[in-house]
């Protein structure tokens, strides 16, 4: 990663964004983020509520519009490298009584590779399996969804990440509300992605595993207030930057402009 | 049964079949919608498609035939275009943003309908009810075989949505369940919902002439919600509803002959039955079913209770012998103290009594030793969670029984070591009675 963000993005890095803003309304939800995450890493997103950190990682999909910005995958556009792009949404962002099995759903990380109107074959099942046991709950397969624990459901959103063989992977608060024993079968299953050359984006929320778990850090609220190395980036100072100020005027700025549209 | 004496294969026949399809091929969208949270979405398209038959009608004069279905159908997903819109825009909810669609294109509808009335044979009321008891009256002969052509057309649509719903199954399911991930494997949940709306459109189109709205908005809901109560997978739950859309359409046609004639009426709207014998049968299995079902659900918390009962007796058995060894306790004593029911209480005692935990005596129950071990277990359980509460959960003393008098109920041999080990092994609990070994 580096600081100044003006040169051309470089085409082998895993993602390289510059000038992203996404706006809801006119009211910028992320301002400007330039970021240049090279290979190999566990990078942490880290900011506090509201500072758009999942509207940050769907930008990079292009599951929410963007107001201006470009965002390049492995030198390529969203849309040419997706199967390269592996997503791990909010646990809650799906309905858990949904019908389906444990093994199902990590079967439909395998949709997008078995194309249109193609069924799943049991080779196709077989890896779903493999990556259910990797994440340590393989005999929960054929239970309902609605059956498991709040841990087993994160373990069930990684092996669908897993069967999805990606090279980038963006997950939106894996840690969240998790036991300990899931934690650390995760640290674990990030840390083997790693190894296998791949980079993870995660969003985080427990400061004191910072250090410990990610190589680099991005530091947002709203704008990236700072991004590299841990080590270097992760500093009492950054951190008050990040969750003290909100950048009211700025807030103030667009109350203005959204008075002055409505009453024109 | 008399009234079914009249019952004609070619007359009635063609009827049950005309509403098995319309059941049938409604059911198969609705188990999407259903699961997407947008039942009415089936709803508020089969009202706001009557502009499109009225505009196509005032374009071309001719009643039946192609542009009047294409103009329902194309009228149909404005319905859900207009909906997103409005979501969007206008910031208001989607229930609110249907509603406002639906009822202003319906109301157009209705308006236009009663402008042109004069040269229309389209009739309001048939709107609603449909006119299934007409179905032969229109018959189209197709390979030598005089068939009704509501029969064709719902037959042709039944087809296409068991098309659509087996191709799709996958892309269907994923976009359903998680529209991101669908996306972003590069099966747009967009194009999903509108081929899912095409569907839905088609079929609330085809089945408005024949059988009316009620018909088809039930089946796009009712059979769904019911097969959602039975079953675990979406296979099972798409063929489970299919299933019952089939019968209620067959015992609603059954029904509305039988039914009336015992009150001495003739019979009545037929594909009203239907849909209410859907609904009927969405009731008992909301109560009977097997997993979710009220009565099951009473039955299981009253075992429940009877279990946790059974163990407090025993459980209070053990207190009291252990400040009197080999003490005997009446059935009055014991129910007095857990304010019990004196059948219940000594039922269950017979039953500690059979299974050896306690001795029957002339005045009251005397623990044996294989009951003895089963209150020590309980005992042990409740001492160590009060142990636990107060040392590691820094809860107030006088607060502590009620929520270990819970626990010890779901407490076993594995929990009781680690809670053992976490309170590192205290001899007394908090109250200062001994936590008996294990």
């Amino acid at each position: 990663m580096s600081g100044s963000i003006t040169q051309p993005p470089d085409n082998s890095l895993p993602l390289s964004v510059r000038d992203l803003t996404v706006a809801w309304y006119r009211k910028p939800v992320i301002w400007d983020v330039g970021l240049d995450v090279s290979p190999g890493q566990l990078v942490g997103v880290i900011g506090p509520n509201g500072a758009g950190k999942s509207t940050f990682l769907k930008a990079i999909m292009d599951l929410v519009p963007r107001a201006s910005g470009r965002i390049e995958i492995f030198g390529q556009s969203y849309k040419r490298s997706r199967h390269r792009v592996g997503y791990v949404p909010q646990r809650e962002s799906v309905d858990w009584d949904f019908p389906v099995s444990v093994l199902d759903v990590v079967t439909m990380g395998l949709y997008g590779k078995i194309g249109w109107c193609m069924p799943v074959r049991r080779h196709h099942r077989e890896a779903a399996l493999r990556a259910l046991e990797r994440v340590g709950i393989g005999e929960f397969a054929n239970r309902q969804i609605s059956q498991l624990s709040g841990g087993q459901q994160q373990r069930t959103f990684l092996a669908r990440a897993l069967v999805q063989d990606a090279d980038l992977y963006l997950m939106d608060e894996p840690f969240a509300a998790v036991d300990a024993a899931t934690e650390k079968a995760i640290v674990q299953i990030l840390r083997e992605m790693k190894q296998a050359g791949k980079t993870a984006i995660v969003i985080h929320h427990d400061l004191h595993t910072v250090p410990e778990y990610f190589d680099s850090v991005v530091l947002l609220n709203m704008r990236v207030v700072a991004s590299g190395p841990t080590d270097v980036v992760f500093t009492r100072d950054n951190l008050e930057k990040t969750y003290g100020g909100r950048l009211t005027l700025l807030d103030e700025a667009t109350e203005a402009m959204r008075r002055r549209e409505r009453t024109l | 049964m008399s009234a079914l004496s009249n019952w004609s294969w070619d007359y009635d026949g063609w009827i049950v079949l005309a509403g098995i399809l319309c059941a049938i091929a409604a059911s198969l969208p609705g188990n999407f919608l259903l699961l997407r949270r947008m039942s009415l979405l089936g709803d508020a398209i089969s009202h706001a498609i009557l502009p499109g038959l009225a505009v196509a009608f005032l374009i071309t004069g001719s009643r039946s035939s192609l542009p009047m279905f294409l103009g329902a159908v194309v009228v149909g997903l404005l319905t859900a275009v207009f909906t997103e819109w409005i979501r969007n825009f206008g910031e208001v909810d989607e229930g609110a943003s249907m509603g406002v669609v639906f009822t202003t294109l319906f109301a157009l509808g209705l308006v236009m309908i009663v402008q042109a009335a004069d040269h229309v044979d389209l009739d309001p009321g048939c709107v609603l009810y449909g006119s299934l008891e007409t179905t032969t009256f229109d018959m189209v002969e197709v390979a030598g075989m005089e068939i009704p052509r509501v029969v064709l057309v719902l037959s042709a649509v039944t087809a296409m949505n068991l098309l659509v719903v087996v191709l799709f199954f996958k892309e269907l399911k994923l976009s359903a369940f998680d529209p991101a991930l669908a996306t972003t494997c590069g099966i747009s949940a967009r194009l999903m919902h509108y081929l899912l709306m095409i569907i839905v459109a088609v079929t609330a189109v085809a089945s408005f002439e024949s059988v009316g709205n009620i018909l088809v908005v039930a089946m796009f809901v009712v059979p769904p919600a019911t097969a959602f109560l039975l079953t675990e997978r979406l296979r099972s739950m798409i063929i489970v509803s299919a299933l019952i859309a089939a019968l209620s359409a067959t015992l609603g046609h059954v029904s509305a002959i039988v039914v009336p004639s015992w009150f001495g009426y003739r019979s009545t709207s037929t594909s009203g039955m239907m849909a209410l014998c859907a609904g009927i049968l969405f009731f008992v299995i909301s109560l009977l079913g097997p997993q979710h079902g009220v009565l099951i659900r009473i039955l299981r918390r009253q075992r429940l209770s009877r279990r946790i009962l059974s163990e407090d007796l025993i459980a209070l058995l053990y207190r009291m012998d252990e400040r009197k060894s080999g003490v005997v306790a009446s059935i009055d004593q014991l129910r007095a103290a857990l304010l019990s029911s004196g059948f219940m209480s000594s039922l269950l005692m017979k039953q500690h009594a059979r299974k050896g935990h306690v001795i029957a005596t002339e005045n009251g129950y005397q623990l044996t030793d294989s009951g003895r071990r089963l209150g020590a277990e309980l005992v042990r359980s409740h001492r160590l969670w009060e142990q636990y509460l107060v040392s590691e959960g820094g809860v107030a003393v006088d607060r502590i029984h009620g929520q270990a008098e819970q626990l010890e109920h779901f407490t076993g041999r594995e929990l009781r070591d680690r809670l053992q080990q976490e309170t590192s092994a205290p001899v007394l609990d908090p109250h200062g009675s001994p936590i008996p070994p294990e």
